[in-house]
C-alpha cells in the first residue's frame, strides 16, 4: 500500500488523542504495575527500593490471595455459564409473540440499568436472617433457617447469585440481536420437514449463535473479574474472606492498607488471568468466526 | 428555576453581597472529615455546631466533610494527605493512632498548644481515653466521640422469663443462663425470640476485646508491635462466644450484623444485645419498651474496650489554620459541648468535668443508663491498637469470624492468625 | 413468523409461565424496593400489605446527604465523558476505518487492548498518575481513564467499514476534506450506532462506583453511586426505608430513561448488528 504522506499526517493527527489517553491509562498502567511489583512500598521512614521477587513472595505466603484467587475462579466458572444459559432463554422468550414480551423484556433487563451498589443495599434485605424475604418464604414453607450472607458456605454463592442477576438481561439484548438475524426460511424448512421445536433449536438456532455465544462468555469471563461493586455492600469480602475477589482485594491492600508494592503484585496477576482469558478468546473465536 | 435564571440569580446575590459588605480578610477555612458511626441524626448536630463555632469565631471557617465509616474516612484522610491536599482535621479511630503517625500523616497537638490554659485543657480528659492517644509521650488525638460496648436488655422481656427485671447478666455465667431463658420458639421450632445477639460482622474484633478483657487477658502490648492471640484465654473467650449459639441456641448462627442489631433489639427480636454506648440515643428514641444498660458480663474482671474517634490534626497545614483548627478541637471538647454531645448520640461524655454540668446532672437524673457506660470506664482499656492497625484488626477479625461460622476450629483460627499478624508486625519492631 | 416452539398449547403455556415467572424474579428486588420506599420502616420487617404510603422516606434520605449535588456531578460527569467520547472514538474509528497509514493495524491491535484490560483493573496505577496530574478530586480524573474508549472506537470503525466508498468518492468530488467527509458522510449513516453505544455508556458511567470511590474524597466531586454506599454504610440500625428511597432516588433516572428508550436501545443494537 502506498502511504501518503499528507493522508498520513492526517491520519495520526486524528488518532492521537484517543490513543495518547489510552497510553496514559491502560498501557502506561500495565507496564508500571509490573514495574513497581519489584519495589517495596514508599513508607516515610523507608523510601521504595528495588526487591526482586519479594513483593510476589509475600503474596503467594498470604493465604488471602490464594482464598481471592479460588473465590474468583469460582465466581467466574459459576456465574458465566448461568447468565449465558439464562440470557439465552430469555432471548427467545422474548423472541416470540409471547403474550407481554414487552414487559418481559423490560423485566429482564432493568437490573442492568440500576447501579449495582444500589441494589445491593435489597439483596441484602432479601438475604438478611430471621425476617429478611427468603428467610421469610422459608419459614411459611417451614424450612429450616440459613444466615445466608453470614455463613463461609453460601455467603460467595450468593455474590454469584447477584452477578448473574445483574449480567442476564444485558447479554440477553446480544442473543437477541442474533436471533434477528437468523434467516426465518431455514426454520421453516427444518418445521416443514417435521423436526421437532427442540430439534430446530439444538441443530439450527443454537449452532448459529455460536459466536454470540463465544462473544458474551469472552465479556462475562471479564466482567467476572471487575464486577465487584456489591461485594462492598454485601459482605465486604467476608465472611472470613470467602466472598473476598482478586480486584476487591487489590482495593483493600492498595486503599486501605497503602501497600503500593503489594498491590502493582497483584495487579500483575490480574493482567495475567486477564491475558489468559484474551489469549483463549484468541484462539478460539478466530478459529470459529471472522471479523471484518 | 433554568441554568440560565440560577446563574443570573447567583451572579446578582454576589454581586450585591460584595456591594453590602466591606471587602474582608481571607476566611480561614478548616476543613475536617469526620464519620458517622452511631445512629441518629448526627449530620445536622455537627453542622449545627460548625455553625455556633463560626458565629463564636468569625473570620474562621469550618467545612465538615462527610465521608463514610471510620475505615471509609481514614482512607479518604490518608489518600488526601497523600495526595498533598490535607483536610486541617478529620476524627478517626483512636485505634489508627500508630497508622497515622506511622505514615507521618498527623502532628502532635503539643507542638500547637500555647497558653498554659491550652496545657490544662489537655489535661482534662479521662485517663482511659488518652492511652490510646500518646505515642511516645506526645498526644496525637483529642478524644471527641467516645465509646465502650455495653450490654442493652429489654426488661419487659425479663419480667416474662421470670428474671429481676432490675438487673442486668453480672457474669458469664448470668449471661448465659439468662440468654437461654430469654429465648422463644414457636410452635416449628423457629426461633421469634433470641436470647442474646453479639454482632460479629462490623467491629468484630472491638466486641471481642470486651470477651477477652472480661477474660483478664490483653491482646495487645503498649508499644504496638506485639498481639496475644494464641492464647488459652482468648480460646476461652471466643469459645464462650460461639458456644452462645452452638451450643445454647441462644444467638443466631453464623455473622450477626452490627448495622441490624440495634434494630432487632428495638423491634423486640433479641431480648438481649452487646452495642456501642452510643447507640444509645438511637435505642431510647426508638425502643417502645423500657430497657437498662450494664457493664459486660465479667469472667474474671469487669473490662471493656474503648472505641470511638478522636481528633487528629494534619502535617502540613499552615500556622494561622493550625490555630484556627485549634480553637475548633478546644471548642467542640469544653465540657459543656462534651456533655451535649454525649446527651445528643450517647457517645461517653469525654471528661469528668462534663459530667458536672448542669445538662448532664439533668439528664442523668431520670436516665441512670446514660452514665452505666462512664462508670465502665475505670475497667476500660484502649482497643487494639498497634501499628498497620487495619490489617492486624483484619487477621482478627477473619478468625473470629472462621469460629464463628463454624469454618475452622477455634485451635487452627487463633494459631493461623498468631502467624500473620506476627508477620504483618515483624517489621516494626 | 411463527414460533419457535412449536408442539402444542401445553409447551406454549408451560414456556409462557416460565418467562413470567422469570420476569417476577428478575423484578423483584425493584419492585420490593418500591414498596418499602413508600411504606414506613417498622412494616418492611414484616411485609404489612396494607400500611399506609409515605413520601417521609424520600424527604428523609434527600436531606441526610447531598443528594442535589450528588446528581448534579453524575449529570455533568457522564454527559461529560458522553461529549469527548464521541469525539474521540470518531476521529480515531475514522483514521482506523479508512485512512491508510503505516502501523495502523498494529495501533489497532493495541487499542483492542482495552477490551480486556479496563481501567478499573488498573485503579492503583491510574491513582498514581492522577495524582502525578494533580487531579485528584475532580471530576475530570473520574472521567479522564475511560474517555478514550476502546469499545467505541472498535463499533464504530465496523460501521464506518461498512459504508460503501462510493459516497464518500461522491463528496470528495464536491471538493471535501477529510473531516467534511467524515462529518457530511460517516457521521449521519452511524446514528444508531451513537445512540446505542450512547445509551450504553451514560449507563455504565452513572452507575460506575469503584473508580470513582477511590479519586473523589468531596462532596463536590462525588457521584451517586458513592454518596449511596457512603450514606448507606451507617454502623446505625439500618434503615430499610430510607437505604430503598435513597436507592431508586440513584437509580430513578436510568430507569425512567430506559423506560422511555428501551425500543430504540433494543432497536439500535438489532440494527447496528452487534453480534
Amino acid at each position: 500500500m502506498t502511504y501518503k504522506p499528507q493522508t498520513s499526517i492526517t491520519a495520526w493527527l486524528l488518532v492521537m488523542p484517543a490513543v495518547a489517553l489510552l497510553g496514559l491509562f491502560t498501557h502506561v498502567p500495565i507496564v508500571g504495575s509490573i514495574l513497581h511489583s519489584f519495589y517495596s512500598t514508599d513508607r516515610p521512614r523507608r523510601p521504595s527500593r528495588f526487591v526482586g521477587f519479594d513483593q510476589y513472595d509475600a503474596m503467594f505466603e498470604d493465604p488471602i490471595f490464594w482464598k481471592a484467587l479460588t473465590n474468583n475462579l469460582i465466581y467466574a466458572l459459576g456465574s458465566v455459564p448461568f447468565s449465558i444459559a439464562i440470557a439465552l432463554a430469555m432471548a427467545l422468550f422474548v423472541n416470540e409473540r409471547m403474550a407481554g414480551r414487552g414487559l418481559l423484556r423490560l423485566a429482564y433487563f432493568t437490573p442492568t440499568v440500576m447501579p449495582m451498589i444500589a441494589v445491593a443495599n435489597i439483596w441484602i434485605f432479601f438475604f438478611t436472617p430471621d425476617y429478611g424475604l427468603i428467610e421469610q418464604v422459608a419459614q411459611a414453607l417451614h424450612l429450616p433457617a440459613h444466615n445466608w450472607l453470614g455463613s463461609t458456605n453460601t455467603a460467595l454463592f450468593c455474590v454469584t447469585l447477584v452477578a448473574v442477576w445483574k449480567e442476564a438481561g444485558f447479554f440477553m439484548i446480544f442473543y437477541l440481536a442474533a436471533l434477528q438475524q437468523i434467516p426465518t426460511d431455514l426454520k421453516e424448512a427444518a418445521r416443514l420437514e417435521g423436526a421437532s421445536g427442540w430439534a430446530i433449536f439444538s441443530q439450527i438456532t443454537f449452532p448459529l449463535l455460536m459466536p454470540t455465544t463465544l462473544f458474551i462468555m469472552i465479556n462475562a469471563l471479564i466482567n467476572a473479574f471487575r464486577v465487584v461493586d456489591h461485594i462492598f455492600v454485601m459482605t465486604g469480602g467476608g465472611p472470613n474472606n470467602t466472598t473476598s475477589v482478586l480486584l476487591f482485594r487489590l482495593y483493600e491492600i492498595g486503599f486501605k492498607y497503602f501497600d503500593h508494592g503489594q498491590a502493582a503484585a497483584l495487579s500483575v496477576v490480574l493482567l495475567v488471568v486477564l491475558g489468559l482469558i484474551a489469549l483463549g478468546q484468541f484462539l478460539l473465536f478466530d478459529r470459529k468466526v471472522h471479523y471484518q | 428555576m433554568s441554568m440560565l435564571n440560577r446563574r443570573m440569580f447567583s451572579a446578582m446575590t454576589v454581586a450585591l453581597g460584595l456591594a453590602a459588605t466591606p471587602l474582608k480578610a481571607a476566611d480561614v477555612e478548616v476543613r475536617f472529615y469526620y464519620p458517622v458511626a452511631v445512629g441518629g441524626p448526627v449530620t445536622k448536630i455537627i453542622d449545627d455546631y460548625a455553625a455556633s463555632f463560626e458565629k463564636d469565631h468569625p473570620g474562621i471557617k469550618i467545612k465538615p466533610v462527610y465521608a463514610g465509616d471510620y475505615v471509609q474516612t481514614l482512607g479518604k484522610a490518608l489518600t488526601a494527605v497523600k495526595g498533598g491536599d490535607s483536610p486541617e482535621l478529620a476524627i478517626l479511630l483512636a485505634a489508627d493512632l500508630m497508622t497515622l503517625t506511622d505514615d507521618e500523616a498527623v502532628i502532635p497537638f503539643d507542638d500547637v498548644l500555647k497558653s498554659p490554659a491550652d496545657k490544662a485543657w489537655i489535661n482534662g480528659f479521662y485517663p482511659a481515653f488518652m492511652e490510646n492517644a500518646r505515642v511516645k509521650g506526645k498526644t496525637y488525638g483529642i478524644p471527641f466521640q467516645r465509646s465502650t460496648p455495653v450490654l442493652y436488655w429489654n426488661k419487659e422481656m425479663f419480667k416474662a422469663a421470670g428474671l429481676d427485671p432490675d438487673q442486668g447478666p453480672k457474669n458469664w455465667d448470668e449471661m448465659r443462663e439468662f440468654a437461654k431463658k430469654l429465648t422463644k420458639k414457636d410452635a416449628s421450632g423457629a426461633v421469634t425470640q433470641w436470647g442474646i445477639e453479639i454482632p460479629s460482622d462490623g467491629n468484630t474484633l472491638w466486641l471481642f476485646t470486651g470477651l477477652t478483657t472480661t477474660n483478664g487477658v490483653r491482646l495487645n502490648n503498649a508499644e504496638g508491635d506485639k498481639v496475644t492471640i494464641d492464647h488459652p484465654k482468648v480460646a476461652e473467650a471466643l469459645n464462650y462466644w460461639y458456644n452462645l449459639s452452638k451450643v445454647d441456641g441462644a444467638q443466631p448462627a453464623g455473622l450477626i450484623n452490627w448495622g441490624t442489631t440495634p434494630r432487632d433489639f428495638i423491634e423486640g427480636r433479641t431480648a438481649m444485645i452487646w452495642h456501642t454506648t452510643g447507640n444509645l440515643t438511637n435505642v431510647r428514641t426508638n425502643a417502645k419498651f423500657p430497657f437498662g444498660v450494664a457493664f459486660l458480663p465479667k469472667n474474671s474482671q469487669y473490662g471493656a474496650p474503648t472505641g470511638g474517634g478522636n481528633f487528629y490534626m494534619f502535617k502540613g497545614i499552615s500556622a494561622e489554620k493550625q490555630a484556627a483548627a485549634l480553637a475548633f478541637v478546644q471548642w467542640m471538647t469544653t465540657p459543656e459541648r462534651a456533655a451535649d454531645w454525649s446527651i445528643k448520640t450517647g457517645y461517653v461524655a469525654t471528661q469528668p468535668a462534663a459530667y458536672d454540668t448542669p445538662a448532664m446532672k439533668a439528664y442523668t437524673a431520670d436516665f441512670q443508663q446514660a452514665i452505666v457506660a462512664r462508670d465502665q470506664l475505670q475497667h476500660a482499656v484502649p482497643e487494639v491498637t498497634v501499628h498497620d492497625n487495619q490489617r492486624v484488626t483484619k487477621v482478627f477479625n477473619d478468625a473470629v469470624q472462621a469460629v464463628i461460622t463454624g469454618s475452622k476450629t477455634t485451635e487452627a483460627a487463633l494459631k493461623d492468625a498468631q502467624r500473620d499478624a506476627d508477620r504483618i508486625l515483624k517489621e516494626f519492631k | 413468523m411463527s414460533p419457535i416452539w412449536q408442539q402444542g398449547l401445553i409447551t406454549r403455556l408451560l414456556s409462557t409461565a416460565a418467562a413470567w415467572l422469570l420476569g417476577l424474579l428478575w423484578l423483584l428486588p425493584l419492585l420490593f424496593a418500591a414498596w418499602a420506599a413508600f411504606h414506613s420502616s417498622a412494616n418492611t420487617a414484616r411485609l404489612d400489605l396494607l400500611a399506609p404510603l409515605t413520601l417521609d422516606n424520600f424527604a428523609t434520605a434527600w436531606s441526610a446527604a447531598p443528594f442535589a449535588r450528588y446528581f448534579l456531578n453524575t449529570a455533568l460527569l457522564v454527559t461529560g465523558i458522553l461529549v469527548a467520547q464521541f469525539i474521540l472514538c470518531t476521529l480515531a474509528a475514522f483514521a482506523f476505518a479508512r485512512l491508510p497509514f503505516r502501523g495502523r493495524e498494529a495501533l489497532f491491535s493495541l487499542v483492542l487492548i482495552q477490551l480486556i484490560v479496563a481501567p478499573d483493573i488498573l485503579l492503583v496505577e491510574n491513582y498514581r498518575t492522577i495524582k502525578w496530574l494533580g487531579l485528584v478530586d475532580t471530576l475530570p480524573a473520574i472521567a479522564l481513564p475511560y474517555l478514550a474508549s476502546a469499545f467505541g472506537i472498535f463499533l464504530l470503525r465496523q460501521t464506518f467499514k461498512t459504508i460503501p466508498t462510493e459516497l464518500e468518492d461522491a463528496a470528495r468530488v464536491e471538493g471535501c476534506g477529510w473531516l467534511g467527509i467524515l462529518w457530511r458522510v460517516y457521521v449521519p449513516l452511524a446514528k444508531p450506532i451513537y445512540l446505542a453505544y450512547g445509551l450504553v455508556s451514560v449507563s455504565w458511567h452513572w452507575n460506575n462506583f469503584l473508580w470513582p470511590l477511590i479519586i473523589t474524597n468531596s462532596v463536590e466531586t462525588r457521584p451517586l453511586t458513592v454518596g449511596l454506599s457512603v450514606f448507606a454504610s451507617l454502623d446505625q440500625g439500618i434503615d430499610w426505608s430510607i437505604i430503598t428511597a435513597a436507592t431508586l432516588m440513584t437509580s430513578g433516572p436510568l430507569l425512567i430513561g430506559f423506560l422511555l428508550f428501551q425500543r430504540q436501545f433494543v432497536q439500535s443494537f438489532i440494527r447496528a448488528g452487534i453480534r
